[in-house]
C-alpha cells in the first residue's frame, strides 16, 4: 500500500481531469461558430448594388455614398447629450426615442441611430464622433436616380424592416431591401454578396486586430448589374402625355413579350424617395387620394374592357365558324334583344355591318349577335360559354400574367361557373350575359393583359409573356419568359380581324389619328364604369381606352392606353397611342397640335367630381 | 573518471523527452497566447514568448550544470542549501518586491526571482537528507517533529509574505513521509480534517461535528479489543469540535474578502444572485472565461494561434496559471488529454525509478519531487478545469515564468543525475 498510494493517485487525478475535459469540451460543448463566438467581432463590407440600365443601355439607377450614424447602445456610457443632439442636429426628444428603441432591440448588436446623414455633416461629425463610445459612423450605399421616370417599374430600396431580417438570415439591420418593383423581383441579383471582417476583440470588447490576419475574412461581391427592356426615352414621353390623367400606359415589343413602356398616370419622380426626406415625400404622394400616384394603375387597376373585347369576340366567332367574313348585318342603332324587347345601343353609322366594317366603327349590334351566336351554337350552354371563357383567358386575361413584376390583378374573366353562382336557378344565358360581347359587364382587365392580348393579335395568335428584365450580369433571364404561349385561335382569322383594325385608321374611330409613314391597327373603347358615392351606385364618364400595335406588316409595338374618365376611347386614349407610336418608331413628334392638346389636357375636374358632394354631369367634351 | 563519464550518458532518456515536450509546448503556447492577434516580431526581447525562450535556455544550462555535479555534492550540502534558502526567503522582507500583494519577489533589474520556486528544492534536499541519516527513525516522535518542523518553517514565512498559494505546496510532502513508514494516522488525519473542513464551509461547524460522530461512534463500537474506549473516543469527538469551530473561525476571520470569495465559488456557497452577478465580474470571472476558453474548443481544438479567446485575452493570467485553457481551447480535448497523459507518464516514471534507487537519499528526493510536480499539476489543472478551489501557482514547465521554470528545471534534473547514478551505488 505504502508503496502504491501514488501510482494511484495519479491515475485517478488524471482520469478525473480527463473525464472534466470530457464534459467541458465534447459533452457540454456546442459545435464552434465563428458567428456566435463573441470574441471576434463581425464588419459587414456592402457591395456595390447592381445598376439598372434601360434597353438602349441608358443607366437609369447607381449608387451614391451614404453615412449612417450606428449605435451598440450597450457600449454608451455618460455622455453630453446636448453637445451630441446639437452634432447631430437632432431633438434631445428625438435622441431619447432613439435610444429607447434601439437598446430595446438589442444591447449587443448594432442599430442604425440616425440614417442619411448629409456628406457635409460626415466631414465635421467624423472627427468627434471617437469622443462618443458606442456611436460610430457606417458607410453605406444609397441609390442614385439618373432618370425622372419609371418610379413604379424600377420601384424603389429601403432599410430593412424586422420581418424582412427574420425572414432572411441574409439582412441585418441597416441592410438595404427592395422594396418595389424590379429591385425587389431582382433583388437576389442587385444585393450581391455582402463581405465579413472578422475583428479579433479583448475581454474588454475593444477591437485589438483582425482575426487570424484575415484568412477567415469573406470579401464583398458586387451585385449584378440589370438591363431591363423599358425604352426611358419612351417611358419618359408617356409619363409627360399622362401628366394629370389618371391611367397607363402599357408597350410591349410583341415578338419577346418586353415592356417597352410602363406608364401609370400621373407618376412621380424616384429621387423623391430617396435619403432623408424620403418619408415626408412619400407621406405626400400617400396623401394625394384625387390621383393616388402611388398606385401602379398600370399593373393594378381593373378596367372594363370595352370595345378592343370586341376583336377577341370576333375572332372567337370566326374560329368556331359562327361567323364567317360574308356574315352580315343590319344595324338601325341598337340591338333589340329577349322577349321584354330590351335594346342595346349601337354608336356606328348604320346599315349592313360585316366583320371589317364592324371592328373599324365598333358595332355593337354586330358582335352581340356574334357573342349570342357563339354561346347558343348548341343546347349545351355551360359548355359553350366555358369553351369561349377558355379562348378569352388564352389571350392572357383574366389571370396573373406570371410576369417579373411584383404586384398585379387577375382581372375577370367569368365562366359558367361564376353565372351559376349569380344565378342560383341557372336561368341565365347569352342574353342575360350579353354585356361581355362588347366587353362591359362582368369583364375586367389590367391595362398590361390589354397590351399583351394586343400583342396576340399583332402576333397573330401568340404571346411571350410580358416582363421588364433583358439581361442579368453574369446569369441568364427566367426561361419561362421565352415560353410561346399560343392562342386557340388560327393565324388566317387574325389576318381577316386586320383588315378591320386597320380600317380603324382609315375610315373608323381613330381616322383622325393618323401618323404618316406608319400603318397603325388599333382599337377603340369607350367604356362605361360605375362608383359608389355614399353606397349609392353612380355612373362616371367613360373610360377612354385605345389599343393598337404598328407597324401592320412586322409590328413593333403593341400599346394599351387607358385614361380614366377620358370620354371617347380616341379622345384621349387614341391620341395617346399614336403620339406614343409616332415617338418610339419615328423618334420625335411631327403632331405637335395633337401633341400640344394632350399635354395641356388635365382630367382634375372629371376626377372631383364623385368627392364634390354635389350632383355631377357626366359624358360631356 | 572513465566512470562517471560512462555514467552521465545513462540519463533517462524518457524523462527528458517529456521534459523538452513539455517546455517546447508551453513557449508555443505562451507565444499564443500573450501575443493578441497582430504580427509576432520573434525575437523582441520585451514580450513574453522570447523571455520564456531565454529562461528555457537557462533552464538548459542549469539542467547541464546539475548533472556534472556528483551525487555526494548534494547530500552532503543538503542542510547547508536548506538554510540559505531559509534566509534568502527571509531576506525577502527586507528587500522584497511586492507584486499582487505578494511579497515574493526579488527585483534582480529586469528579473524578477521568486525564491519561494527554489526553496520547493531545497526542502526536498533538506527532507531526504534527514528521512536518509540512519540515526533517523519515522516512528519516533521526535525526529516527526524535526521533519514537519523543517517544512513549517518556509511555510510559515511564505505565509506571512501572502503567497498562500505556494504555502500549500509543501503539504504534498506527506505523501512521502507515508512512503517512508510515517504512521498512517498523519494522513488519515489530513485527509478527515480535509472533509471536516469541507463540510464546515459547505453546511455550518454544527451540522459537521455531528456528522463527524457517526463515523467515530461506529468505529469505537465495532472495534471490540481496546482499551480506554469511551475516553479516545471522546477525545476524537472533542478534536473534531475544535477542527471545525476552528475552520470556521478562519474562514470568517482570517481568510481575506477574495480568499473567502474563492471558497465560495468552489462550493457553490453564494445564493443571492445579486452577489452571484458581481462575482461573475470578479472572481468568477477567469473560471468563466477558462471554461469557456475551454469549452470552445472541443474536440480538435480551434488550431494553434487561432484561438479567439486566447488571441483576444480573455482570460487574465492565461500565460501564467491559466495556460492550460489556452491549450484546451486551440488543441481541443485532444491536445489537453495528450499532455495530462505526458505529466500522468512523466510522474509515475520519476516514482518509479524512485522504487529503483538503491540509495535512500536519491529514493526520497524522487519521491519528492514527483509530489511536487503532482500536487502542480493536480491544483493547477483543477483550478482551470473548475474542480478545485483558486490556487495560482504554475503548471510546471508550461507556464510563463522564469523562476519556475528554472527551478523545476534544476528539480527535475537533479533527481535525473541521482538515476543515472544508480549503478555506481551497486
Amino acid at each position: 500500500m505504502r508503496r502504491n498510494l501514488f501510482f494511484i493517485l495519479i491515475i485517478f487525478v488524471s482520469i478525473t481531469f480527463i473525464a472534466r475535459l470530457f464534459y467541458l469540451q465534447i459533452y457540454n460543448s456546442k459545435p464552434y461558430s465563428i458567428y456566435e463566438d463573441n470574441a471576434i467581432g463581425k464588419v459587414y463590407t456592402y457591395p456595390k448594388r447592381g445598376y439598372i440600365y434601360d434597353r438602349n443601355n441608358k443607366l437609369l439607377v447607381s449608387n451614391q455614398p451614404s453615412y449612417d450614424i450606428m449605435i451598440i447602445p450597450g457600449l454608451v456610457t455618460k455622455m453630453d447629450t446636448t453637445e451630441f443632439c446639437k452634432l447631430l442636429k437632432i431633438d434631445k426628444t428625438i435622441f431619447k426615442k432613439k435610444f429607447r428603441i434601439t437598446s430595446n432591440y438589442s444591447k449587443k448588436i448594432p442599430s442604425v441611430f440616425l440614417a442619411h446623414i448629409s456628406k457635409e455633416d460626415y466631414g465635421s461629425l467624423a472627427e468627434k464622433i471617437r469622443k462618443y463610445k458606442g456611436f460610430y459612423i457606417q458607410k453605406r450605399n444609397l441609390r442614385e436616380y439618373n432618370t425622372k421616370v419609371g418610379a413604379n417599374v424600377l420601384g424603389y430600396v429601403a432599410e430593412v424592416n424586422r420581418r424582412d431580417i427574420k425572414n432572411d438570415s441574409f439582412y441585418s439591420s441597416g441592410d438595404i431591401i427592395g422594396k418595389q418593383g424590379v429591385e425587389l423581383s431582382y433583388e437576389k441579383y442587385l444585393r450581391g454578396e455582402k463581405g465579413i471582417k472578422f475583428i479579433q476583440k479583448d475581454r474588454f470588447n475593444r477591437e485589438i486586430g483582425s482575426f487570424n490576419s484575415g484568412k477567415n475574412d469573406i470579401t464583398a461581391i458586387a451585385g449584378s448589374d440589370i438591363t431591363i427592356t423599358i425604352d426611358s426615352e419612351l417611358q419618359e414621353y408617356g409619363e409627360k402625355l399622362m401628366n394629370n390623367k389618371k391611367g397607363a400606359i402599357v408597350a410591349i415589343e410583341p415578338k419577346s413579350g418586353e415592356i417597352l413602356s410602363l406608364v401609370s398616370g400621373p407618376s412621380y419622380d424616384p429621387n423623391l424617395l430617396v435619403g432623408r426626406d424620403r418619408s415626408k415625400n412619400y407621406f405626400s404622394l400617400f396623401k394625394d387620394t384625387i390621383f393616388t400616384p402611388l398606385i401602379d394603375k398600370s399593373l393594378l387597376s381593373n378596367f372594363p374592357a370595352g370595345s378592343p373585347f370586341k376583336i377577341i369576340n370576333g375572332l372567337i366567332g370566326l374560329e368556331e365558324g359562327v361567323i364567317n367574313e360574308n356574315s352580315t348585318i343590319f344595324c338601325d342603332g341598337s340591338y333589340i334583344y329577349g322577349k321584354n324587347k330590351k335594346s342595346m345601343k349601337c354608336h356606328c353609322s348604320g346599315g349592313y355591318k360585316n366583320i371589317y366594317n364592324a371592328i373599324s366603327e365598333s358595332c355593337n349590334s354586330f358582335f352581340a349577335e356574334t357573342y349570342v351566336k357563339i354561346i347558343n351554337k348548341n343546347s349545351n350552354i355551360n359548355e359553350n360559354f366555358d369553351d369561349w371563357s377558355v379562348n378569352v383567358k388564352s389571350f392572357g386575361l383574366g389571370d396573373f400574367l406570371n410576369n417579373d413584376l411584383p404586384i398585379g390583378k387577375k382581372g375577370v374573366i367569368p365562366d359558367s361557373e361564376f353565372y351559376n353562382n349569380w344565378y342560383p336557378d341557372f336561368r341565365w344565358g347569352a342574353l342575360t350575359t350579353l354585356s361581355n360581347s362588347i366587353g362591359q359587364g362582368e369583364i375586367l382587365v389590367t391595362p398590361i393583359q390589354l397590351a399583351n392580348m394586343i400583342a396576340v393579335v399583332a402576333n397573330k395568335g401568340y404571346y411571350y409573356t410580358p416582363h421588364v428584365i433583358k439581361n442579368i450580369e453574369g446569369d441568364s433571364i427566367s426561361n419561362r419568359f421565352s415560353e410561346k404561349k399560343v392562342t386557340k385561335i388560327n393565324k388566317k382569322f387574325f389576318d381577316k380581324i386586320e383588315i378591320g383594325l386597320f380600317d380603324v385608321f382609315i375610315n373608323g374611330t381613330a381616322k383622325q389619328l393618323k401618323v404618316r409613314g406608319i400603318d397603325i391597327c388599333g382599337k377603340s373603347g369607350t367604356a362605361e364604369n360605375f362608383t359608389k358615392i355614399n353606397g349609392k351606385k353612380t355612373q362616371l364618364t367613360d373610360h377612354s381606352i385605345f389599343v393598337a400595335y404598328a407597324p401592320k406588316d412586322d409590328p413593333k409595338i403593341a400599346i394599351a392606353v387607358v385614361v380614366e374618365n377620358g370620354y371617347y376611347g380616341s379622345t384621349w386614349a387614341g391620341r395617346i397611342t399614336s403620339l406614343m407610336i409616332e415617338k418610339y418608331l419615328k423618334g420625335d413628334i411631327k403632331y405637335k397640335i395633337r401633341e400640344n392638346s394632350v399635354l395641356n389636357k388635365s382630367l382634375y375636374d372629371e376626377y372631383i367630381k364623385p368627392f364634390s358632394n354635389k350632383p355631377f354631369t357626366i359624358n360631356k367634351l | 573518471m572513465i566512470n562517471q563519464r560512462k555514467n552521465f550518458v545513462k540519463p533517462d532518456w524518457l524523462i527528458i523527452t517529456i521534459y523538452i515536450l513539455l517546455a517546447g509546448f508551453g513557449i508555443g503556447n505562451i507565444l499564443s497566447s500573450s501575443i493578441s492577434g497582430e504580427e509576432i516580431s520573434l525575437f523582441q526581447f520585451d514580450n513574453l514568448y522570447s523571455k520564456q525562450l531565454v529562461f528555457f535556455m537557462v533552464s538548459l544550462l542549469f539542467a547541464f550544470l546539475v548533472m556534472t555535479i556528483e551525487v555526494k555534492f548534494y547530500e552532503r550540502f543538503a542542510s547547508i542549501f536548506y538554510l540559505i534558502s531559509i534566509v534568502i526567503l527571509l531576506g525577502l522582507f527586507v528587500f522584497g518586491k511586492r507584486v499582487n500583494g505578494a511579497l515574493s519577489w526579488y527585483d534582480l533589474g529586469g528579473f524578477n526571482l521568486q525564491p519561494s520556486e527554489f526553496v520547493k528544492i531545497t526542502v526536498a534536499l533538506a527532507i531526504s537528507k534527514y528521512i536518509s541519516d540512519f540515526q533517523t527513525n519515522l516512528k519516533k516522535t521526535i525526529d516527526q517533529f524535526w521533519l514537519f518542523l523543517i517544512i513549517l518553517i518556509p511555510v510559515v514565512i511564505i505565509i506571512l509574505q501572502n503567497d498562500t498559494g505556494s504555502s500549500i505546496v509543501f503539504f504534498c510532502l506527506f505523501i512521502v513521509f507515508y512512503r517512508e513508514g510515517i504512521s498512517q494516522k498523519y494522513l488519515l488525519s489530513i485527509l478527515a480534517i480535509s472533509i471536516l473542513a469541507v463540510f464546515t464551509l459547505k453546511f455550518s461547524a454544527l451540522h459537521s461535528f455531528l456528522f463527524s460522530l457517526i463515523p467515530t461512534i461506529l468505529f469505537f463500537f465495532t472495534k471490540r479489543k481496546m482499551n480506554n474506549k469511551i475516553l479516545k473516543g471522546f477525545a476524537i469527538s472533542s478534536l473534531c469540535l475544535l477542527t471545525c469551530f476552528f475552520v470556521d473561525y478562519g474562514y470568517k476571520n482570517i481568510l481575506r474578502t477574495h480568499q473567502q470569495n474563492y471558497i465560495k465559488v468552489w462550493l457553490n456557497l453564494e445564493k443571492d444572485p445579486a452577489k452571484i452577478k458581481k462575482m461573475e465580474r470578479t472572481v468568477l470571472y477567469n473560471l468563466n472565461e477558462s471554461k469557456k476558453a475551454i469549452s470552445s474548443g472541443g474536440v480538435v481544438g480551434k488550431g494553434y494561434m487561432k484561438g479567439t479567446r486566447t488571441m483576444g485575452n480573455f482570460v487574465p493570467a492565461q500565460h501564467s496559471d491559466y495556460i492550460f485553457s489556452t491549450i484546451g481551447e486551440e488543441w481541443g480535448f485532444v491536445g489537453s488529454t495528450f499532455i495530462i497523459i505526458l505529466y500522468c507518464i512523466l510522474i509515475y516514471r520519476i516514482v518509479y525509478l524512485s522504487e529503483q534507487q538503491k540509495n535512500k537519499f536519491s529514493r526520497v528526493y524522487g519521491y519528492s519531487t514527483a509530489s511536487i510536480l503532482f500536487i502542480h499539476f493536480c491544483v493547477n489543472i483543477g483550478m482551470v478545469l473548475g474542480l478545485t478551489p483558486t490556487i495560482g501557482i504554475p503548471l510546471p514547465f508550461l507556464s510563463y515564468g522564469g523562476s519556475s521554470l528554472i527551478a523545476f528545471t534544476i528539480l527535475l534534473f537533479i533527481f535525473i543525475r541521482f538515476d543515472a547514478n544508480k549503478i555506481n551505488e551497486w
